[in-house]
């Protein structure tokens, strides 16, 4: 399989990275190559194989529902770009 | 006091334990290393004012005798380990200015243990790569050149910087981490020994996330006493990490010198490659004599799904780095670049924020996560997955002990030399480690030798899950057979 340059488009808009008209054919050949090489998949026989979840043979551990960490709000809005009190500043999303 | 950058751990702990030089002379010996080894570009951020004061601190505490099992040691970590109040960046600008306010769980054991830290190494761009060519700070200096060659060559990658520092004797040892081949590629470039320990050995919290069924941490160190050391420290239950695994740690140590005899050694027909320079070859046959001689029994054995380890990994290394890094929006960390809406802003700040490698990876791995696309890709890529493990597991359940394989297809190349017109070239670097994530087993690279141009080469062990014990009886072996190797100095 490969792509053409309208999927090229549709996935840098999915994984909501701009690309310019100018980097299209470029990325474009980059992950066909990609998808060539991981093309020799397809003569692997998996029929009835079960596919991988868990490389560690282990039950997934839980915890207790209780609350054990917080009142932080100083320590995650430290790094923040733009923020007011402790929000995290957007551009408006709705009108 | 320079020549306190020669010693191995080992020997730098005992110098400590007999007060013949405190932890503060070892630091400031390193920082001095250091600052004369810029060129090599191995650090992306000193911290020698914190170095000095954990140095006193430890001092004092040896002083008083009640010093953790690193105490005074100097160490390196890598820029994606979260250290509080320090710079992490992954080497991204994405992350930009990131100051944790948290420290990574691996880290905070080794400052436990009293090991001292002289700053953040640099590394590939959130780890993918195989060069450390991809880092936004620029690329690693291998302190490693060709005989007659001023050419500077990569230290390898993602832990090009960790890497690069031990063996340039900048730092005793490292942290580092590895999800295709990450710590043992560079490991083999250099003649450090690098450790990827079985999957879950290692808490992976506070570590900025790649692919992280793959991903796991381990040192990069001088011997492979000094990487026993360094992974007992690392090594742990956390339950902040629900796949680390809670069983309790070896001392690795003590497996260092015991005999391997009798110990069955696997030598996977499938890794023997058309076309391989017959240099690895060789290297290759004289570990597997070293090993012989040392009482084990050496088995040929298959593993017959090899050569689509690359290929998968390519699905579910990128599927799984797409979903983790979704989280660089620019809103709650890190770089943003204004848009008109919320949208632009997303992808304006990860357009500009993401290097190439990593846009390329966040759109393959989106592209076979997205609908009509998933099976054909992603399951299929799961699927070989359980085959490839299968394979070891078959492999382990007729009595094979561990693995041996060459650890890279090639000594260390020049910088801008591979990957440049197809990136497949540079990904079949990690062709013979990526197999050891696929299959979540611990796997050690070991220096072995040297190619004719004078060049480092490493061989690999490959163990059963959580017997990275055996991989250090066997991996003394090779170090006691082939010597270790230490670069002429040139920086």
């Amino acid at each position: 399989m490969s792509v053409d340059a309208a999927t090229v488009r549709r996935i840098a808009h999915l994984a909501r990275i701009a690309v310019s008209e100018g980097e299209v054919p470029h990325l474009q050949g980059e992950l066909n190559a990609m998808l060539a090489f991981v093309e020799q998949l397809s003569e692997v026989n998996v029929e009835g194989v079960e596919p991988m979840t868990s490389v560690t043979p282990m039950q997934m551990k839980k915890r207790q529902d209780v609350v054990d960490d917080g009142e932080i709000a100083d320590d995650i809005v430290a790094n923040a770009p733009a923020t007011e009190g402790h929000f995290f500043l957007v551009p408006k999303v709705v009108e | 006091m320079t020549d306190l950058t020669s010693l191995t751990l080992a020997e730098a702990r005992k110098g400590l334990a007999a007060k013949t030089f405190t932890s503060l002379e070892l630091t400031d010996a390193h920082l001095s290393a250091i600052e004369a080894a810029r060129v090599l570009n191995a650090f992306v951020m000193e911290t020698p004012e914190q170095a000095r004061d954990m140095a006193r601190a430890v001092d004092e505490k040896i002083a008083k005798g009640d010093a953790g099992p690193l105490a005074g040691i100097p160490l390196g970590i890598k820029d994606l380990f979260a250290t509080k109040g320090v710079r992490t960046t992954a080497c991204s600008k994405i992350l930009g200015n990131f100051v944790p306010t948290y420290e990574s769980t691996i880290t905070s054991q080794l400052w436990r243990d009293g090991a001292v830290m002289l700053g953040k190494l640099n590394n590939d761009e959130f780890a993918m790569g195989s060069a450390n060519e991809t880092s936004c700070f620029g690329p690693v200096g291998n302190p490693w050149r060709r005989e007659g060659s001023n050419t500077t060559l990569v230290p390898g990658g993602s832990s090009g910087g960790s890497a690069s520092a031990v063996a340039a004797l900048l730092c005793m040892g490292a942290t580092a981490t590895d999800t295709g081949g990450s710590i043992r590629q560079p490991a083999a470039f250099t003649a450090t020994v690098g450790i990827k320990p079985t999957y879950g050995r290692c808490s992976r919290w506070g570590i900025v996330a790649f692919a992280s069924s793959l991903d796991q941490a381990g040192p990069i160190a001088r011997s492979v006493r000094d990487s026993a050391m360094l992974l007992r420290s690392m090594a742990g239950h956390d339950p902040k990490d629900t796949t680390s695994v809670d069983i309790p740690v070896p001392d690795y140590e003590a497996a260092i010198g015991k005999s391997v005899k009798g110990m069955k050694i696997g030598i996977p027909r499938e890794y023997r490659l058309d076309g391989m320079p017959a240099e690895i070859e060789k290297l290759w046959s004289e570990g597997a004599a070293w090993l012989k001689a040392a009482g084990a029994e050496l088995v040929e054995v298959s593993l017959p799904h090899t050569k689509y380890a690359l290929p998968a990994y390519y699905i579910v290394a990128p599927a799984e780095a797409s979903s983790n890094l979704a989280r660089y929006d620019g809103v709650r960390y890190g770089l943003r670049e204004q848009g008109r809406n919320i949208n632009e802003l997303y992808e304006n700040t990860r357009a500009e924020g993401f290097g190439a490698e990593v846009r390329r990876r966040v759109m393959i791995g989106t592209y076979v996560l997205s609908a009509g696309y998933y099976d054909a890709y992603y399951l299929r890529a799961q699927k070989v997955r359980t085959l490839i493990k299968k394979d070891f597991e078959d492999c382990f359940a007729r009595g094979v002990d561990a693995i041996l394989t060459p650890a890279t297809p090639s000594a260390a190349f020049g910088i801008g030399e591979k990957g440049g017109a197809d990136p497949v070239e540079m990904y079949l670097n990690d062709i013979f480690t990526v197999t050891v994530n696929m299959a979540g087993l611990p796997g050690i690279a070991v220096p072995a030798g040297k190619d004719a141009q004078g060049l480092p080469l490493g061989l690999q062990l490959i163990g059963r899950p959580f017997e990275e014990e055996t991989l250090f009886s066997l991996g003394e072996v090779i170090e006691q057979a082939a010597g270790r190797f230490t670069p002429a100095r040139w920086w």
